[in-house]
């Protein structure tokens, strides 16, 4: 049996309906026979009656409902058509949900879930990535799985944490990505950094639809060059596990942080920021950074694919991170 | 109605001898950041919440409803912990004036982002709804230029879509801290709006405490029978700047002149008198008494320890990842 990103972030909604009467899904187009713009919550309407529940075109208000009903003991899981969106929530989230622990000592139990990231002809609104922008608040977790075990394995413990945690879907691999099962017989905890690929002549961190990309660049260094790059996927750039990162780079010596996100003031900067604070001295070269253009994001499929790091990008990067 | 209005009269005087005292200690240099008064929405925020029970019903007063704070059931004293800042206040020194609230009462902690929480109280709602909690109602209050703000117009079409029982209350105070009605909304009537949304409307004077009253009454009940949710507008004059740091030079003396004999506490001691409810004694008795408990209030606030840093917990998340 194969299953794919997608399948996973289903089977996950459909687990939390089934044990918690708490948890409810809530977003545009999410139910009925629609079953939301990408299918994610297809059929769950049904099977859950009163439970998944189509919201007006009103991100403010689809959060601030949330929020809303958070105080009122429910464990709302939200769908963002697409994270672009999600910044039209972003006051609600940051301002109010993310805020309100520390205010009030009430943790929000609120789950959002936004489709973000780059595909070919998505253009400058169906593209983007958020996490450096909900990450900059206090008050929140922000997930950004890259692999279909960790895409059921962390939505189901997104709702178990009580706080509001920012669940980061990568559009790209969500039909991409396949797998024979969703299952993960012991999963990384949360907030923990998995060594995708050992290597021991640089580090790449990274994380989201970005660590497939830098798995193929390492094959690919691997074949041509017998370089050994090891890869680590973040898989929460909120808590980050700065201890793995420090870990890896203490083995290697040097550093590529690969984002997906434009550059400025973003993970990768902050991961950079991290090792030269805490582990300069296991530096051989200056840490490097690779990330989208400062730029919008382009419609065209060639100016996308040359906006974003793909792994081309990502082994040149590494070779020239060796030369230093 | 006679209980309700004696209790909603005596909410008021007390509100009023609160600003009156806040007014003291802010002009005395004594306060931390802005003092908000409530002078001239002391009957429509006493009506309102005078209706409502803590516990059941959800409430959401905002920057000029100290006395929707004290008809709904909460003494002054917390009123002057988020003020002060004590360490034995609901915020705990962390937010501060007006926002406050006990979420798990159904009384939610107000952001400073107007019309915010016009979807928090619709979740509030759809989470009893969805627990199939009977019978609660919620009380939220808008200004004239909350009316404006885009997060409100989101929030109203929630409420009404979800036919929740909401009564949004708009407070018509004619200036939007310096802006006037001319330059804030177009419509003829605030009224408009509502029934634009789908609200039932209800427009009353909210200096004319016995007309505020029975509009509340009708409208709260409405609510409660399941009638969908209810739109008042009440009519009155912010009786003071928009903070205490605010002259408000720019009301005009016309205006100033027809509101003069409209004072709404002054309004109401005539008419729980010409009502029968009280004697001219009883309304010198509940002044004296509310002005002492004022009184009383602030002084145990200023004696009350304040949060000490080294001890503070910053976690901004109730939920950390367990350390390997």
């Amino acid at each position: 049996m194969s299953v794919t990103y997608i399948d996973a972030i289903h089977q996950a909604m459909a687990e939390l309906l089934e044990e918690d009467e708490r948890v409810f899904l809530y977003g545009e187009d999410i139910a009925g026979s629609f079953g939301g713009a990408f299918k994610a919550t297809k059929g769950l309407a049904d099977r859950f009656p009163g439970r998944v529940l189509n919201a007006p075109i009103a991100e403010d208000a689809i959060m601030g409902t949330a929020i809303g009903a958070a105080i009122g003991g429910m464990k709302p899981i939200v769908e963002m058509q697409f994270a672009d969106f999600g910044i039209l929530a972003l006051n609600q989230m940051c301002n109010n949900a993310a805020a309100h622990y520390f205010r009030t000592g009430m943790p929000l139990n609120i789950t959002l879930r936004m489709p973000c990231g780059g595909t070919p002809g998505g253009g400058p609104y169906h593209s983007q990535m958020v996490e450096a922008l909900f990450a900059h608040f206090p008050g929140v977790h922000v997930f950004t799985p890259a692999t279909v075990a960790d895409a059921y394995y962390m939505l189901k413990q997104a709702v178990q944490i009580p706080d509001p945690v920012v669940f980061l879907e990568h559009k790209y691999l969500y039909r991409w990505l396949k797998a024979d099962t969703w299952v993960d017989a012991d999963p990384l905890p949360i907030g923990r950094a998995r060594i995708v690929r050992p290597g021991r002549h640089a580090t790449v961190v990274t994380y989201s639809a970005m660590v497939p990309e830098t798995l193929k660049a390492a094959e690919e260094l691997s074949a041509t060059s017998g370089y050994h790059i090891e890869v680590v996927d973040l898989r929460t750039v909120k808590p980050i596990d700065t201890d793995t990162i420090l870990a890896s780079v203490a083995r290697t010596g040097r550093l590529l942080v690969v984002s997906e996100d434009f550059p400025w003031g973003g993970v990768a900067a902050e991961v950079v920021a991290r090792v030269a604070s805490e582990g300069l001295h296991l530096l051989d070269a200056p840490p490097l950074r690779l990330s989208s253009r400062d730029c919008p994001i382009p419609y065209h499929p060639d100016l996308w694919k040359a906006h974003r790091p793909h792994s081309e990008d990502i082994a040149a990067a590494v070779r020239y991170l060796i030369t230093l | 109605m006679k209980e309700a209005g004696i209790r909603a009269y005596r909410a008021m005087e007390m509100a009023r001898a609160f600003d009156t005292k806040l007014s003291a200690l802010y002009k005395a240099g004594k306060m931390y950041g802005g003092v908000f008064l409530g002078r001239g929405h002391e009957a429509i925020a006493a009506c309102e919440a005078v209706f409502l029970t803590k516990g059941v019903d959800v409430y959401n007063p905002f920057i000029r409803e100290q006395a929707g704070r004290c008809a709904w059931g909460y003494s002054v004293l917390e009123s002057a912990r988020s003020y002060l800042g004590s360490a034995e206040g609901c915020m705990r020194g962390r937010d501060g004036n007006i926002h406050w609230g006990v979420p798990a009462d159904g009384n939610p902690a107000p952001i400073s982002h107007l019309g915010a929480m016009v979807s928090v109280v619709a979740g509030m709602l759809l989470a009893k709804r969805m627990q199939g909690i009977q019978g609660a109602v919620g009380v939220l209050n808008l200004g004239d230029g909350t009316t404006s703000v885009g997060a409100t117009h989101e929030g109203c079409n929630m409420v009404a879509v979800e036919k929740l029982p909401v009564v949004i209350v708009v407070t018509n105070n004619q200036f939007a801290y310096s802006t006037p009605n001319e330059r804030e909304f177009a419509c003829a009537s605030l009224a408009d709006r509502g029934r634009g949304y789908g609200f039932t409307t209800h427009e009353c004077d909210g200096t004319n405490f016995m007309q505020t009253l029975a509009t509340m009454q009708k409208a709260v009940a409405a609510a409660r029978a399941g009638q969908g949710p209810q739109w008042v507008v009440a009519e009155t004059l912010r009786m003071c700047g928009h903070g205490e740091h605010d002259d408000a030079s720019y009301i005009p003396a016309e205006l100033k002149a027809a509101f003069a004999d409209r004072d709404p506490l002054a309004v109401a001691r005539r008419q729980v008198q010409e009502q029968g409810w009280l004697t001219a004694e009883d309304v010198a008795a509940v002044q004296t008494e509310c002005v002492d408990e004022v009184q009383r209030c602030m002084a145990q606030a200023q004696k009350e320890p304040t949060p000490v840093p080294a001890e503070t917990d910053w976690s901004a998340v109730s939920w950390k990842p367990s350390r390997y």
